[in-house]
């Protein structure tokens, strides 16, 4: 262990957690509207990543130009999802519901997978995938800052979306109370839908990076999953600006633990600062404490 | 004095102890034993979750550590291949229970939602561990000892040993339920913040309860492992194994007695026939999937209930119709 490669992960783990960030902010948009935990994340993930692969290999279309396509698709499945089965959710134990619901979505979705792609490991590619570059003195994985970047415009994006237009301002509201929201002629149902959609566009730009970065099959979903389930409770549930702060500091700190101890650790410590965190701040770092529901 | 209810009771029981006498085809039998195993476990996951309402979808922890308690003893204790090893299957329960107590302490500190959330990222943390640590064989996996009995009659002891697990589950429900212990659990269901001014001491209450549960989930996955002969991380920490659970309790009626039992029973069953019938993964993945997302968008009460509803509608219909006969006699 040297200064350089503890620099290396720390800088790795902010490129690559501004990703997972991005991720889990759609999560935390759909739990914080609709009430919904949407563990069918993690396969929309590599829903997207497939798309990619498929454009790439069969269309020949680069990966980030074919984000201009996978990105709306997503959007398109995840309102026809929204529509299909999580408008049908009623009675009391709804987040319970809505995690099975999503959960036999994402299961069907990974048979789906599986057969059309086969359960091999598969990487995309792309010139820029394998290519570095030194910056003081450490290489720097092309695809690592094109990620970034993406992740920053798109998070810029939804930030303008959700803080500068009409449409933000119900989404936001939304967030902080549905009955209140609906009471001020919001159509809490049209915001949701939307949202969802919103929520699961943003897997396409991440699985496409998720997907160039590290070999993948369906089942590659589960880890995801957990991860990203991770970074939404540490930074708060329903908490837009806790899921971009718990991402990044989630993948640093494992990078980093990855070097200083070795990759056996860097997954549990994922789960020791969920320990630490929660028994020091049980509604996450940005968390509204629970208000009693009548 | 013997009620309707009791005699059912008793009836299926019966029922249980006969079906392998009478049903000798290793395949059904063997289905039998994952079926009463899901029983047990589901029974005792609503004891906890179905009762308080903090639903666990993390029990794959339980389970696992059940399996891994069992065949690491067997392994250091140099147990042989015989009856013996019905013996350890309590420990594996006990090692359960006493990992639940940590879980527990950090899970159950928040409300309902995260709850549910922290269970997963639990859950996923134990796989990972069975992968990664040397102890539990990585991803190659454990042996346990080989057990020379006849083929024939293979399955019949784990069968015994997993309907006296189910006993033994179902007892302590009915126990719980009838017990003061059982209420405060109900009224944490019912309102929380009420119960805790009333004087319930939730926290204790949640983790007593969590702890309970993991008991009988520990020794299913003890039995399951020596049933297997062999474990490995992703079979005995399993996600599919949480949300069957947590499935089969729902599909039944989350918070009664029978539910459980008809849900796993039902749903182990059909998946165990599934998986046989269509030995492609993915085909299998895509039919559990959707018979998955009908249950639970059309029967999300549970099927007791709705048999309960529909029974009373209908008499209900028949007393109507009774009426409107005796208006035209009169």
């Amino acid at each position: 262990m040297n200064g350089t490669a503890v620099l290396h992960s720390i800088i790795d783990g902010v490129l690559t957690g501004s990703v997972y960030a991005l991720m889990a902010t759609g999560l935390t948009l759909i739990f914080g509207v609709m009430n919904i935990i949407n563990v069918a994340q993690g396969i929309f993930v590599i829903l997207g990543a497939y798309l990619s692969y498929a454009l790439s290999v069969h269309l020949g279309i680069d990966l980030f130009v074919g984000l201009l396509i996978t990105i709306p698709t997503l959007f398109v499945v995840g309102i026809v999802v929204e529509r299909l089965f999580l408008t049908r959710i009623k009675g009391p134990e709804r987040v319970v519901m809505s995690i099975l619901v999503t959960y036999a979505v994402s299961l069907v979705i990974e048979g789906i997978l599986n057969l059309v792609f086969s359960t091999n490991y598969v990487e995309l590619h792309a010139w820029y995938v394998n290519r570095s570059v030194k910056f003081l003195g450490i290489y720097l994985g092309y695809i690592y800052l094109l990620g970034f970047a993406m992740a920053v415009v798109l998070l810029a994006a939804l930030y303008v979306m959700l803080y500068r237009t009409r449409f933000g301002t119900s989404v936001r509201a939304s967030l902080a109370d549905q009955t209140s929201a609906a009471l001020v002629g919001i159509n809490v149902r049209r915001v949701s839908t939307i949202c969802f959609g919103i929520g699961i566009a943003v897997t396409a730009a991440g699985g496409m990076i998720y997907g160039a970065t590290n070999a993948f099959n369906a089942s590659s979903s589960y880890d995801l999953i957990s991860r990203l389930l991770v970074i939404i409770v540490l930074g708060g549930m329903g908490s837009l600006g806790g899921a971009l702060v718990a991402g990044i500091m989630m993948v640093t700190i494992e990078d980093l633990v990855g070097v200083v101890w070795g990759p056996v650790w860097s997954s549990l410590s994922f789960f020791l600062i969920l320990v630490v965190v929660l028994s020091l701040r049980p509604q996450g770092l940005f968390g509204k404490r629970s208000v009693r529901v009548a | 004095m013997l009620r309707v209810r009791n005699v059912w009771w008793i009836v299926a029981l019966g029922a249980l102890v006969l079906f392998p006498l009478i049903e000798t085809n290793p395949t059904y039998t063997g289905i039998g034993v994952s079926a009463l195993i899901f029983m047990g476990c589901a029974t005792s996951w609503n004891m906890f979750s179905g009762y308080s309402g903090y639903v666990n979808l993390g029990s794959a922890v339980f389970y696992g550590v059940g399996a891994y308690t069992i065949t690491l003893l067997a392994d250091h204790l140099n147990v042989p291949g015989n009856g013996d090893l019905f013996w350890l299957v309590p420990v594996g329960g006990v090692a359960a229970m006493i990992v639940a107590v940590p879980v527990g302490l950090i899970a159950l500190r928040v409300r309902r939602h995260t709850f549910v959330v922290i269970t997963i990222a639990i859950f996923f943390v134990f796989q990972l561990s069975a992968i990664n640590f040397s102890f539990t064989g990585g991803t190659s996996g454990l042996q346990l000892p080989l057990i020379p009995w006849l083929e024939t009659n293979y399955n019949k002891p784990f069968y015994y040993a997993a309907l006296a697990v189910v006993v033994f589950a179902v007892l302590l429900s009915v126990a719980v339920r009838r017990s003061r212990f059982g209420l405060q659990l109900l009224a944490i269901r019912d309102d929380e913040d009420r119960a805790a001014g009333l004087g319930v001491k939730v926290f204790a209450v949640k983790l007593v309860g969590f702890t309970m549960s993991a008991f009988v989930v520990g020794m299913g996955g003890a039995i399951y492992a020596i049933f297997i002969g062999q474990i490995y991380p992703q079979f005995v920490f399993d996600p599919i194994f949480d949300i069957s659970i947590a499935l089969m309790a729902i599909f039944g009626g989350l918070g009664t007695l029978t539910g459980p039992l008809l849900g796993a029973l039902v749903l182990e069953s059909t998946q165990q026939y599934l998986a046989i019938r269509f030995s492609n993964g993915s085909l299998y993945l895509i039919l559990f999937g959707s018979l998955f997302l009908v249950i639970v968008l059309f029967v999300p009460q549970g099927i007791v209930v709705f048999l309960g509803d529909w029974r009373s509608r209908r008499r209900a219909r028949r007393a109507e119709g009774a009426r409107v006969v005796l208006g035209d006699a009169s």
